[in-house]
């Protein structure tokens, strides 16, 4: 070939968007933690209610779990995937900067939306789908625009191919569309009345919901997240993704199964037994396609482990791999019948969700904020020494939160089911709430843990972005980090 | 004849996106919609009623206070479970539930059959401040149910229950506002609330007969939980699911 193609004249990326959806990340991830801190509080020490309607356990219960999944993790994977989907498709986001913004106030607006509402008490009363249907509708338009963007933007890549990270992304995109609108379709009351009554009930209504429960893990905490893992992992490592052909199979098998796996939260209801038989044996095959990522991600440091030494960012995606190995196995467990028998309704659930919500998704979240954050602002890191800070003590808050519910779930599960030497049940229900106190406050203090880890990385973030000299740009090669085909 | 190979599924949007939806699909619409379609999903019981406009209302303050966050409506078939709770609960006991209420944790007791086992009065006194009555209890204090009910809109709620499949007649709909007050007032005439809604309990559940206020409500709900099906009455065959 004579010609060599000049250098394609290159429109900068959309940042400004990405750089205020890493501020709500922060700001979210905070509130979150603190709603969360709170309603352990409360079930510790019951006066925190403090007598008021807006401050009931049962009003900000849905306040905490909404708050660290969709507005922390949302805020998370759209700025993540902005930013992943410009960068390895070499293309300027689709619609440019007003899209940014629209993506960004928008969803803001969902979430305060729906916030407020739980706080006066309005709800579908539907667990992670809680906002009444005119919040509902709105996400729903901001999630259309949101799949329109990033489509749009893959649409006109540079790249030949689309990067693995991107298949992820996309998956968690389209499946959070369906399972969306089909578990909130409902007819609103009319008549003044922000109410709306669910188009399903009864049985149908709890397989509706756990196949979107469920998935709303499986897609939006797993799928999106490990969008997530195969862009910033590679980055930090300096490393290509360890096996494509891994990621294809997992990919594929990953999202086939999990959508299968809702029943596994109705074990033993008046749910038939063949869609329980189902939901457990698709939960187990799970843990097969869940460690093919995991290995993926981990394996991808292979020739680059000594930079968990000098790298604290990376100490976070690597553990948070290692807590994503820990939850796909325990889930499995939970998911059999028999175990399920002993752990259901028990804090043993809370403590897994915890173990996946903390330690994977907060984890890996924290990893892709302490690398992207320098690269968005141009700035050098603030303190190291406070990354280190951050993850020990919010390692250390998560093993006092795991290991707290545990002890509990199990022992609850065992009480409940305890016969004395003549044959009658051995402990009133009341007998294994007060059982559970001192749990309580230990996991409470595991929550306190995990939210000051979160108030150091604000701080060394605000130092970070508000340093005065800008750094030269870091060394970020246009080349993706793909593996060899 | 060209060999198929990932590449082609990466280098397409679309192709990659049908896929995805598609591969995504398959699951739910196996484990969904034969639920809808076999019958034998919901057993064959009798006695199961719409909710009367006031337990409906009542329902409705349940779900308003996020009451299914710490309590489960759903008894498994457990020996223990029986023994503290009573029958397992039927997927014919929830049919007109919009949403249902089974619950994934029990911080609280199950409530699926509450119903009868304790007094109005107790309930009263047990919402308004739980540890009076549970000195261990975690439940936050619901003292401020005791206020008006607000149900001009109620028979906008019954049509709107008609239009997702809860059976209620034009007649029930027209009567709403006064079957609402008819099952809170003990000495108001109940004979045709009584046809509409049969054994659903008249009382003043809050102990004032004077206003309908949200407790009476909730108290009415929670009093109706778990005995609609008379269990006496029930045989093994129309109990089998598939």
């Amino acid at each position: 070939m004579a010609a060599i193609a000049a250098p394609i004249p290159t429109e900068p990326d959309v940042e400004a968007p990405v750089r205020a959806f890493a501020i709500a990340t922060v700001f979210w991830g905070i509130a979150g933690f603190l709603a969360g801190v709170v309603i352990a509080a409360q079930l510790a020490f019951p006066l925190l209610n403090l007598d008021l309607e807006w401050t009931t356990f049962g009003r900000l219960r849905p306040l905490h779990t909404s708050a660290v999944i969709f507005a922390f993790g949302g805020n998370a994977l759209i700025g993540t995937s902005l930013f992943i989907v410009q960068r390895t498709c070499r293309a300027r986001l689709f619609g440019g900067e007003e899209m940014g913004w629209f993506l960004f106030w928008g969803y803001q607006f969902f979430i305060v939306a729906a916030a407020v509402g739980y706080l006066f008490g309005v709800t579908q009363g539907k667990e992670y789908a809680e906002p009444e249907w005119y919040v509902d509708l709105w996400l729903t338009l901001v999630w259309v625009t949101y799949l329109v963007a990033f489509g749009g933007t893959i649409l006109k890549r540079r790249e030949p191919h689309i990067y693995v990270a991107n298949w992820f992304l996309l998956a968690f995109i389209i499946t959070v569309a369906m399972l969306h609108i089909v578990n909130n379709l409902a007819l609103p009351v009319g008549d003044g009345v922000g109410k709306s009554y669910g188009m399903a009930s009864g049985v149908q209504d709890a397989m509706i919901q756990w196949w979107y429960g469920h998935n709303a893990v499986g897609f939006f905490l797993t799928a999106g997240f490990l969008g997530m893992m195969y862009y910033f992992i590679p980055k930090q490592a300096g490393r290509p993704v360890y096996s494509y052909r891994l990621s294809i199979v997992h990919f594929w098998s990953l999202i086939f199964l999990y959508i299968w796996a809702g029943p596994h939260h109705l074990h033993y209801t008046a749910l038939p037994d063949w869609a329980q038989t189902l939901g457990m044996v698709f939960s187990i095959m799970l843990w097969m396609p869940s460690w093919g990522g995991m290995i993926n991600g981990l394996m991808t440091l292979s020739g680059a482990w000594d930079k968990l030494r000098t790298d604290p960012g990376l100490r976070f995606s690597v553990t948070a791999v290692g807590f994503y190995a820990m939850a796909t196995f325990e889930g499995p467990v939970m998911s059999i019948r028999a175990v399920n028998s002993l752990s259901h309704y028990t804090d043993w659930t809370i403590g897994h969700v915890h173990s996946g919500a903390l330690g994977w998704n907060g984890f890996i979240i924290f990893g892709a904020l302490y690398w992207l954050i320098p690269v968005l602002w141009n700035k050098k890191l603030y303190s190291e020494r406070l990354v280190s800070w951050h993850f020990w003590v919010a390692t250390i808050g998560i093993v006092l939160y795991i290991t707290a519910m545990w002890v509990s779930g199990i022992m609850q599960g065992l009480m409940w089911r305890a016969y004395d030497e003549h044959g009658f049940l051995q402990y009133a229900f009341v007998e294994t709430v007060a059982a559970m106190h001192p749990y309580y406050v230990i996991r409470m203090l595991g929550g306190v843990l995990y939210l000051s880890g979160a108030l150091i990385m604000a701080w060394n973030i605000y130092r970070t972005v508000t340093a005065g000299k800008e750094e030269a740009p870091a060394a970020l090669p246009a080349a993706l980090p793909m593996a060899a085909e | 004849m060209k060999r198929f190979t990932h590449a082609l599924i990466e280098k397409n949007l679309i192709l990659l996106g049908v896929l995805t939806l598609l591969t995504v699909a398959i699951g739910g619409l196996v484990q969904i919609v034969p639920l809808f379609l076999v019958e034998t999903t919901i057993e064959r019981v009798q006695g199961i009623r719409p909710y009367t406009p006031l337990e409906l209302m009542g329902r409705n303050i349940y779900v308003r206070e996020g009451c299914y966050l710490c309590h489960s409506q759903m008894v498994r078939p457990f020996r223990d479970e029986s023994e503290r709770y009573g029958h397992h609960s039927l997927a014919a006991e929830s049919m007109y539930d919009h949403p249902f209420q089974w619950g994934s944790k029990r911080t609280g007791p199950d409530l699926a059959r509450v119903g009868g086992r304790y007094s109005d009065d107790w309930h009263a006194a047990h919402l308004r401040s739980p540890r009076e009555l549970v000195p261990a209890s975690v439940m936050p204090p619901y003292a401020f149910l005791d206020r008006p009910l607000d149900a001009e809109a109620i028979r906008a709620h019954l049509r709107a229950q008609r239009g997702v499949g809860v059976p209620y007649s034009d007649e029930m709909v027209a009567e709403a506002a006064n079957d609402l007050a008819t099952q809170a007032t003990p000495e108001a005439d109940a004979s045709g609330f009584s046809r509409r809604y049969p054994n659903a309990r008249q009382a003043a559940f809050d102990a004032d007969p004077k206003v309908v206020t949200e407790m009476d409500a909730l108290i009415a709900y929670l009093q109706m939980l778990g005995t609609l099906v008379r269990f006496s009455d029930v045989t093994p065959d129309q109990l089998r699911q598939p």
